[in-house]
């Protein structure tokens, strides 16, 4: 069953077509990969499913319920998180607070005024937020500020604060950008850790060697449409995906 | 009629003085991004140089005349300023239109202080956040009006205007209306023509020039200017310091309308934010409409039939309207889209 | 300086009391020991506490917090007249009109952030300002301020002439001379006056730690440092934002009221919005989203203010009469700029200085000073056991 779909959806800026009749469908579970060449519309693209861009027109159910229309916080709480292209983290908060925030705003909801408990004192959620850096790789450094680390950390960290809210939706937007050779497998193997928990993903990449390790499926955007579809192997040969990045290449 | 074209009137000379002040603020924000709380400061700087100026002009020459003796029996001190004694009338003429004349004193006087503020304090702001700048800036201010206050003491100092200005204009017979229906004073409408004169004149040098061309890409788009390796920090000063020539220049010319203290720009400072958000920041043709609008919209609101409605209105007309602008349309009335909306 | 642990913050908040309780002694060797002027360290202490929850720890900038103390003086000052000169009842009202009135303005203003944030309240700080000096004056006095009576006479309700004070006459209260704010018959002047606003600076400080390490002090910390990533974590930010708004409104209604509780008057000046740069001054003097720092600020400047507006010429030519003559009179000159009615423009500079050479205020010289101190140290530790520290 899909758990998203995406019905028609138009976007324009000033005369640029930046999303043009996109449709998409996602299956609950599935690792669904967006490729495409630079300025496709893909961040455009999750900027409208996490309610950062309002498109021109279209629908976009997630889980049965309309996306469009609500405001971030209240997508983030139907179960779509996200990973940022550039990280967006609390910079100068420690990595145990930037992945508690998550946390607490997961169990307390949008708004709860808790203003006498100590945070300090709520076990349960410490013990979770350790647990999570300890998953990525940065339990070491969790009571270090965060604007001290490595663009690679941060985009980890990002991902940390995004899984431990366990989402239904994680969508990806080049998670292993600026990553050396032995993050991003390193990233691999966390994301397919996390593809057993039955978290669904829609990753966007560049980096052909992450997306044919992950996906389940491929959608090729180019100047804002989907031109294909498909599983890993029906995408790899497909002449007009070629054609499409060759062009991109070339503009 | 007659009445609401008085009213608009009376808006005229205050508005010009918030759209120059906000049209300063503007320039600075545009382009060099800073928010100048200390540029209400810049117009009680001229305005003092105005004071000084016609100080030095009638410092006078004190001769003992032995002929002649008091009651009290000392002799009679005849008082006259050295520019008259000097250059007799013409002297005279220089210490009636001390004024005016100021104009020539400020515009150097006020380059000069916009260069060195731009130099030595408000450049090490362009990256700190916003807050950052306000708050230096505030402190500026206080001690820019601290240091006239010890100069110049508390009160207020009246400066006279020409004489041949003193006095009423009567616009109605102008307009073909009975004789007296609207009579205006003469300097309210000189320097209205006076705002609009220097305003007419930044926006000629900011279209006419290539100096003006980079400045107004660069309000459109900072980096990008800054990335074709065009020298930004020098032109950067030069803009600072007109918008201090051009709140100097307002200060000037307002003195005969309200005598100046050493807090007359705190006053004038936080009214014309108020005129740049409803303009729109960043937006120089925003800054003057809503100068003149706000201004002249004050002036309705002081009109006893409003008064009457909604007491107390004319106090808070302003801030009133800011706050409704600032809710239903942030970037202001001629803003770009996506200028700081949030 | 403290551990972020349960233990660490009763350590903090006790040493933190035991200095309030003991100020009188301990600063009577800088001449600070008297009630007048410690007080004063109280309630501006308290005033800048509840701004620094807003400032501090979200990073909006209020630029109309002056309004609230206005409230809190004036609400007091009424209840003054209306109900009982005992302090309670009017404490307690000021502190929920301020918040009350907060609520209406922050809703307003937080529709924005940034400079239009700081300029909206500004606007509804000098609206309330303006309003107060002129339609309002039924309520506020105008310029005169507004102050209490001696009671009126049986059934006179015109408070030109006398104050009602309800309860007061109905407990049978018997004034002598200019009625005094009391505390169930303790008058609210001298040490007692002192010693009630010291108590509620203990409260309000108490009040403030456990909101700084409480999971709603940890969203605040996060929308200063990153609003939008906030957002997108699920954490609808506005209603978080209103809460802390409040809360510095209401602490600032406390302080009017306190203002007025030590000295029954209440004016106008005191909502100006100069008043409103003080208060951030004091923060940022102390240092902003720091716990003790908004305390310091408002103490340090409240001292100064107090010694350097009382220097003047006279003084000193005596503290120089040590120079020859001319000497002695260019020094004089030039130092007169900097005290007396000049403490202003020593406040302005000192104001830029901070802000440009110490921007996390005098806490973080303070930090500096001792990590200065542990890095000398921990540098010849390294040195001894051939180890990075
Ligand atoms: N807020 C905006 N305003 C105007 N144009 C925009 C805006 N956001 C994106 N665009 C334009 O829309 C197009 C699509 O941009 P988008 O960021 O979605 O591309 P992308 O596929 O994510 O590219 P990349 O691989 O480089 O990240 C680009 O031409 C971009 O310039
Ligand atoms: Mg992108």
């Amino acid at each position: 069953m899909a758990i998203l779909e995406i019905d028609n959806v138009n976007k324009t800026f000033g005369g640029l077509r930046a999303l043009w009749e996109v449709n998409l469908k996602v299956e609950e579970g599935a690792v669904h990969a967006i490729i495409g060449p630079n300025g496709a519309g893909k961040s455009t693209l999750l900027n409208c499913l996490v309610g950062r861009l309002a498109p021109d027109t279209g629908r976009v159910i997630f889980a049965g319920r309309e996306v469009l229309g609500h405001k971030p916080h209240e997508i983030n709480q139907m179960g779509i998180a996200r990973v940022f292209q550039t990280p967006e983290i609390f910079e100068d908060l420690t990595l145990l607070d930037n992945v508690m925030i998550p946390a607490m705003a997961k169990r307390d909801g949008s708004f709860r005024l808790n203003a006498w408990r100590r945070v300090a004192a709520r076990a349960e959620l410490r013990e979770e937020a350790e647990q999570i850096l300890e998953d990525v790789g940065l339990a070491e450094q969790r009571h270090v500020v965060c604007s001290a680390l490595s663009r690679g950390d941060k985009r980890r960290l990002e991902m940390a604060m995004c899984l431990i809210q366990h989402p239904r939706l994680l969508l990806l937007d080049e998670p292993t950008a600026g990553m050396s050779r032995a993050d991003t497998n390193a990233t691999i193997d966390l994301l397919k850790k996390i593809g057993e928990r039955g978290i669904t993903k829609i990753i966007i990449e560049h980096d052909m060697h992450v997306v044919f390790s992950l996906a389940s499926r491929i959608s090729v955007l180019a100047r804002g449409t989907f031109i294909a579809e498909g599983k890993p192997d029906e995408i790899k040969g497909n002449p007009k995906v070629q054609e499409a990045y060759l062009g991109g290449a070339q503009a | 009629m007659d009445a609401i074209l008085l009213q608009v009137l009376n808006g005229l000379d205050k508005g010009g003085a918030y759209a120059l002040i906000a049209l300063g603020l503007t320039l600075a924000f545009g382009t060099l991004g800073i928010v100048n709380f200390a540029h209400g400061a810049l117009f009680m700087l001229g305005a003092f140089t105005a004071v000084s100026f016609n100080k030095l002009l009638t410092l006078q020459k004190v001769v003992l005349d032995t002929a002649h003796k008091t009651p009290w029996g000392d002799p009679v001190e005849i008082r006259t300023p050295y520019v008259e004694a000097m250059f007799g009338d013409f002297g005279k003429f220089m210490v009636d239109w001390s004024v005016p004349l100021s104009i020539l004193v400020a515009i150097p006087v006020m380059l000069l202080i916009g260069v060195i503020m731009e130099r030595g304090l408000i450049r090490h702001f362009y990256r700190r956040p916003h807050a950052d700048q306000i708050l230096v800036t505030f402190g500026l201010a206080i001690v820019l009006q601290e240091i006239v206050k010890h100069f110049f003491g508390a009160n207020p100092i009246p400066q006279p205007a020409p004489h041949i200005f003193a006095g009423s204009a009567d616009v109605g017979a102008w307009l073909g209306l009975a004789k007296g229906t609207i009579v205006y004073p003469w300097w309210r409408l000189i320097y209205f023509a006076f705002s609009a004169v220097v305003i007419a004149a930044v926006f000629a040098f900011l279209q006419l020039t290539t100096f003006g061309m980079v400045v107004r890409a660069g309000m459109r788009d900072r980096e990008t200017v800054g990335l074709l390796g065009i020298n930004i920090q020098r032109r950067f000063t030069i803009v600072f310091g007109l918008a201090a020539v051009v709140a100097g220049l307002a200060g000037v010319m307002y003195t005969p309308i309200l005598p100046p203290n050493y807090h007359i720009g705190m006053e004038f400072l936080v009214l014309s934010f108020v005129v740049v958000v409803v303009g729109g920041m960043g937006s120089l043709g925003g800054a003057v409409a809503a100068g003149f609008l706000l201004g002249i919209l004050q002036s309705f609101a002081s009109m006893n039939e409003i008064k009457s409605l909604a007491p107390g209105i004319d106090q808070i007309i302003i801030y009133l309207v800011a706050v409704i602008i600032l809710l239903v349309r942030p970037r202001g009335l001629m803003g770009r889209k996506g200028v700081m909306e949030d | 300086m403290f551990a972020k642990t349960a233990r660490g913050d009763w350590l903090l908040f006790a040493i933190f009391t035991a200095v309030v309780l003991a100020a009188p002694i301990l600063f009577a060797p800088i001449g600070a020991g008297y009630p007048d002027l410690l007080q004063k360290f109280a309630i501006y202490g308290l005033f800048a506490i509840g701004f620094n929850i807003l400032f501090g720890l979200t990073g909006y900038l209020s630029f109309g917090h002056a309004a609230f103390l206005g409230v809190g003086s004036y609400a007091t000052v009424w209840m003054f007249k209306l109900l009982s000169m005992n302090v309670l009842p009017a404490v307690v009202v000021s502190v929920v009109l301020a918040g009350l009135f907060a609520l209406l303005i922050g809703y307003v203003s937080l529709r924005r952030s940034g400079i239009y944030f700081s300029i909206l309240t500004l606007a509804f700080a000098e609206m309330s300002y303006k309003l107060a000096y002129s339609v309002l004056t039924p309520i506020t006095n105008g310029e005169t301020g507004l102050q209490v009576r001696n009671l009126a006479k049986a059934g006179v309700v015109n408070f030109q002439h006398g104050d009602l004070r309800i309860l007061d006459r109905a407990f049978g209260v018997v004034e002598h001379g200019v009625p005094m704010s009391n505390l169930f018959g303790i008058k609210m002047s001298g040490w007692p006056g002192f010693y009630f606003c010291a108590a509620a600076l203990i409260i309000g400080f108490f009040i403030a730690m456990r909101i700084s390490r409480s999971s709603f002090g940890m969203m605040l910390r996060a929308i200063k440092s990153n609003q939008n990533r906030l957002n997108y974590t699920g954490v609808n930010t506005r209603p978080y934002l209103l809460a802390a708004f409040v809360i510095s409104g209401m602490y600032a209604g406390m302080a009017g009221a306190l203002l007025a509780v030590t000295d029954p008057l209440a004016g106008a000046e005191r909502m100006q919005w100069t008043a409103s740069g003080e208060v951030v001054l004091m923060t940022i003097m102390g240092g902003a989203g720091t716990l003790l720092g908004p305390v310091l600020g408002a103490s340090v400047i409240k001292y100064f203010e107090n010694i350097f507006s009382a220097i003047n010429e006279n003084v000193l030519h005596q503290v120089f009469s040590w120079l020859p003559q001319g000497v002695q009179d260019v020094v004089v000159s030039i130092l007169s700029l900097f005290v007396g009615e000049g403490w202003h423009l020593t406040l302005g500079l000192l104001f830029m200085l901070i802000v440009i050479f110490l921007p996390g205020g005098l806490m973080e010289g303070l930090g500096r000073i001792v990590s200065l101190f542990k890095r000398g140290k921990a540098a010849s530790d390294a040195a001894q056991n051939g180890q990075e520290a």
